[in-house]
């Protein structure tokens, strides 16, 4: 997303947390999977979800919404865990419901305005209007990387 | 240096090679300490890597690395031609060249900073022991080697190619056919090193065959067209020329053969015609680490340039026929001479494999093995007869499973003798250090160990090692006064234990000063100062963090890692450690290891509704409590009576935060748990539900880790079950309710 060309086109995926648009790079997307019960970590965070075994390998799920400081919602069965990879650790993130793929380009994007009021590490790196529906961009590496300090 | 690829790889399979040579070097040293140094094989062994390190070496241009064995190597050499015996402080001298020379490549392979004054000082004390007459007389031909010309076979010229001196006509002719195929050249080889090392055998005179040599306009470049005839004389045996085709066994045509007597009749055009040739087609196959190539070299030409491409590449299909030809068969054929030959050498056939390819191969098996485990699960869950022809094909297949699980287990094992040999170093390192003589005497070294295993296991030996020579040895003059040799003596002993590895590092030294450890115990506030502890529990204290940086019996080390560290990586490996020591006679610590770290015998427990595993090997027994066994020490902190002793109770769903503590007792299970202090915990379950094997899976803790968990694994249902770090979750809860503290001390002695 660096890219400072600006024609160069962008694919996102897109999906819903409660009634809020969220969007990654699709390029940091691994696959989609439905629901299954994780393994609870002891101690861990509440959006700690726990792991689940991805075809032998242990994955580290985290509620999306509870990371991000949503209020938490119930479970339904288009819940679903989007794996991503992020500088080669996979991590899922427990979404409510995948929405779409958009193609944009960096034109598209703009940065959001700086609000520093939030106590949640600044995890939207842009946001953007799609059928006059603002979405935002998530910085996947604020999100997935070692924040020990909120884990403790 | 070099970037690209193809380069990279044969560069790293050059430092594969020098790791192999140094413990050829090493072990050579070492029978020639023992023996005295006259065994002629040794020294040949020993001059042998050495020379091999600084052939290939000087192919990459590694011109301190050259340097350096090249003066080694000149000493060795006195010795092998017997104008030289060494003696104690000159194989004192090879180890430290033999630990500098692995230095060097270990610098060489990471590109750092050459270590010049230590290299210097080297060199000197190997000039010293050459003497004026070696020095003087040596000093003009390393010039000449250490250029490394590309064109190295012009070299036979200082020998006066067909012009034998008489006096060495004594020594054994052979006669050397050899056809590299195509893929000999795909693989990175190159003849022309192989030429190199003959020439630097004895006399040599190459003959290149060029006559199915096409012409230029059909000349395939990606086809082996050249051949060579080496004519050499010199005091080796056939198995060490053929050793030196030995990364190309059945990638060419190879004859060795003796010549009893027979002029040495190759004519000098053809000889002139190779070393123009060979030379040539070096210095552009090796061209990009070839250190500077005589632009003379390289003049023959245009004519010559598509020659010396089709040396490196690919095969094409109509040339082979006849390499080819000799090439299926006649391998074969050179194969079974060479085994004739080298009968001891060829002794083991061994592949070269990349790690990664193994660790897929493991993985897939532990999925194989957890399949395995679903399968059986829900063929059981279907209620079908356990004579069936279904259940008697699964247990066949999980009997199978096992054995390719065991079989895959088995390819990483290594023998520990690389790791014992890093120890001969430091024990002298260290006991140069500390200014004492110590030996270290190994036993074991061919015990099999699970590579990764190995691996770590370098740094807590490492340490041990220097604890050994520094605190458990006393001085000579007290050695000497107690009535003991005057060295010291270390050993190190590897030994399969039921299913374990048991590694042992013993010293003969004056054993565990136990009052001293006492006094600095209570003076650290370790242990209460009216503190009644037995012998094994004051050894133990040398495993409390506290005791690490502290001069406990002495105050060499200082390195600031303690026994604690020692132990938590024998730990993390999931090992255990002990130590047992006698005044006077001396100390040993003792480490039972699991073979691998890919899987685990493990205990299957129900924990508020979480299934976990528990490493087998710490689970000392089961129990059923009454209510009655259960005291309370002070609130939070109960103890179980066991039979005569009382052993501090975890609860294990609480200490994980399953669940609110459990306030009734009566009738749960708990497990024993052997803590590697010797001691015993408890901790309460809700139910067992199985043992057995389970696949190591790690979890990524990046981004979080979780306390008390070591790993996952998968079980027959596809859910993940953690695995609980026993000793993790005892020192937690001992930290969360501090007071705890005491009932485990209490417990060390159980």
């Amino acid at each position: 997303m660096s890219d400072k060309d600006t024609s160069a086109t962008i694919e996102l995926l897109t999906f819903r947390l409660g009634d809020q648009e969220y969007s990654l790079d699709i390029m940091s997307v691994r696959e989609i999977r439905g629901w299954t019960r994780a393994t609870p970590l002891p101690h861990a965070p509440g959006y700690m979800k726990g792991v689940i075994n991805l075809r032998g390998t242990v994955l580290p799920v985290m509620d999306l919404a509870l990371r991000l400081g949503l209020t938490p919602r119930e479970h339904t069965d288009r819940n679903v865990i989007i794996v991503v990879k992020h500088e080669d650790a996979m991590t899922g993130l427990l979404v409510d419901a995948v929405s779409d793929i958009i193609a944009l380009t960096a034109d598209d994007l703009q940065p959001p305005p700086d609000m520093q009021t939030s106590a949640i590490p600044n995890v939207v790196s842009a946001l953007t209007l799609i059928d006059e529906r603002m979405i935002r961009v998530l910085d996947l590496g604020s999100i997935v990387n070692s924040t020990q300090s909120a884990a403790a | 240096m070099a970037q690209n690829d193809p380069m990279a790889e044969i560069r790293a399979s050059f430092f594969i090679e020098c790791e192999e040579l140094l413990e050829a070097l090493q072990d050579g040293l070492q029978s020639m300490e023992e023996e005295g140094g006259e065994e002629s094989e040794t020294i040949n062994v020993v001059f042998r890597a050495v020379h091999s390190i600084k052939g290939g070496a000087g192919a990459f241009g590694l011109e301190a690395l050259v340097r350096f064995a090249h003066r080694f190597e000149t000493v060795l050499d006195e010795v092998r031609a017997g104008r030289m015996s060494p003696d104690a402080d000159a194989i004192r001298l090879f180890f430290q060249c033999a630990d500098h020379l692995s230095d060097l490549v270990r610098i060489s392979r990471d590109a750092g900073e050459l270590p010049t004054a230590e290299t210097a000082s080297l060199l000197a004390a190997l000039d010293a022991l050459l003497g004026e007459e070696g020095a003087s007389e040596r000093e003009p031909e390393p010039e000449e080697e250490i250029d490394f010309q590309p064109a190295g076979l012009s070299l036979d010229l200082d020998f006066g190619g067909g012009d034998l001196p008489p006096l060495i006509s004594a020594m054994p002719r052979f006669r050397i056919e050899f056809t590299p195929e195509n893929e000999l050249f795909e693989t990175g080889n190159e003849p022309f090193l192989m030429l190199r090392a003959l020439d630097a055998m004895g006399q040599c005179q190459v003959t290149c065959h060029t006559e199915r040599l096409p012409d230029f306009a059909s000349l395939a470049p990606e086809t082996s067209y050249l051949s060579w005839t080496i004519e050499l004389e010199a005091d080796v045996q056939e198995a060490e020329i053929a050793s030196v085709f030995e990364f190309v066994e059945g990638l060419c045509t190879l004859n060795i053969t003796r010549i009893e007597d027979e002029t040495a009749g190759t004519s000098s055009t053809a000889e002139e015609v190779t070393d123009m040739q060979t030379g040539t087609d070096t210095s552009d196959t090796t061209d990009p680490l070839a250190p500077p190539a005589k632009p003379a070299e390289a003049d023959p030409g245009p004519l010559v340039q598509p020659l010396v491409d089709k040396a490196s590449a690919p095969p094409a299909a109509k040339a082979p026929a006849a390499p080819a030809s000799a090439g299926s068969g006649g391998s074969a054929d050179n194969s079974g001479e060479q085994k004739g030959a080298s009968a001891a050498a060829a002794a083991k056939s061994v592949v070269r494999v990349d790690i990664d390819r193994i660790e897929r191969l493991v993985n897939l098996v532990g999925e194989l093995v957890i399949n395995q485990a679903m399968l059986a699960q829900s063929l059981e869950e279907s209620g079908l007869s356990p004579h069936s022809d279904a259940m008697n094909g699964l247990e066949e297949f999980q009997r199978l499973t096992r054995d390719i699980q065991d079989s895959v287990m088995m390819i990483r094992a290594q023998p520990v003798k690389s790791l014992f040999q890093r120890m001969s170093r430091i024990v002298r390192e260290a006991s140069a250090a500390v200014g004492k003589d110590v030996r270290l005497h190994t036993v074991g070294e061919s015990t099999e160990v699970d590579k990764t295993v190995i691996e770590r296991l370098a740094d807590p030996l490492t340490h041990m090692i220097r604890n050994a020579v520094d605190h458990g040895l006393e001085s000579a003059e007290k050695r000497v006064a107690a009535g003991k040799p005057a060295q010291g003596r270390v050993n190190l002993t590897a030994a399969h234990r039921s299913g374990r590895v048991v590694i042992e590092v013993s010293d003969d030294g004056g054993g565990i000063n136990r009052k001293r450890v006492l006094e600095i115990a209570i003076e650290k506030g370790l242990v209460p100062a009216e503190a009644q502890l037995s012998d094994t529990e004051i050894d133990n204290l040398l495993f409390l963090p506290g005791f690490s940086t502290a001069s406990v019996i002495s105050d060499l080390s200082g390195r600031g890692v303690g026994m604690d560290v020692v132990r938590t990586s024998i730990q993390s490996l999931g090992g255990r450690i002990s130590i047992s020591s006698t005044p006077g006679v001396g100390t040993t610590f003792s480490i039972s290891l699991p073979l691998t770290l890919a899987v685990l015998d493990g205990m299957v427990v129900q924990v508020a509704d979480e299934t976990l595993v528990l490493p087998l090997s710490v689970v000392v027994e089961t129990l059923t409590l009454a209510s009655k066994d259960v005291e309370m020490v002070r609130p939070g902190a109960y103890v179980v009576r066991v039979r005569s002793g009382f052993v501090p109770l975890f609860d294990l769903g609480k200490e994980l935060g399953y669940r609110q503590p459990i306030t009734d007792y009566d009738g749960t299970v708990v497990l024993l748990i052997a803590q590697e202090d010797g001691s015993n915990a408890a901790l309460v379950i809700d139910s067992i539900q199985d043992q057995r094997q389970v696949v190591i899976k790690g979890l990524d803790d990046s981004f979080y880790r979780a306390p008390g968990i070591a790993a996952a694994t998968i079980l027959g249902d596809g859910q993940i079950a953690l695995i609980v770090d026993t000793s993790d979750i005892i020192s937690n809860a001992i930290g969360s309710h501090g007071a705890a503290a005491t009932p485990s001390l209490t417990g060390l002695s159980a």
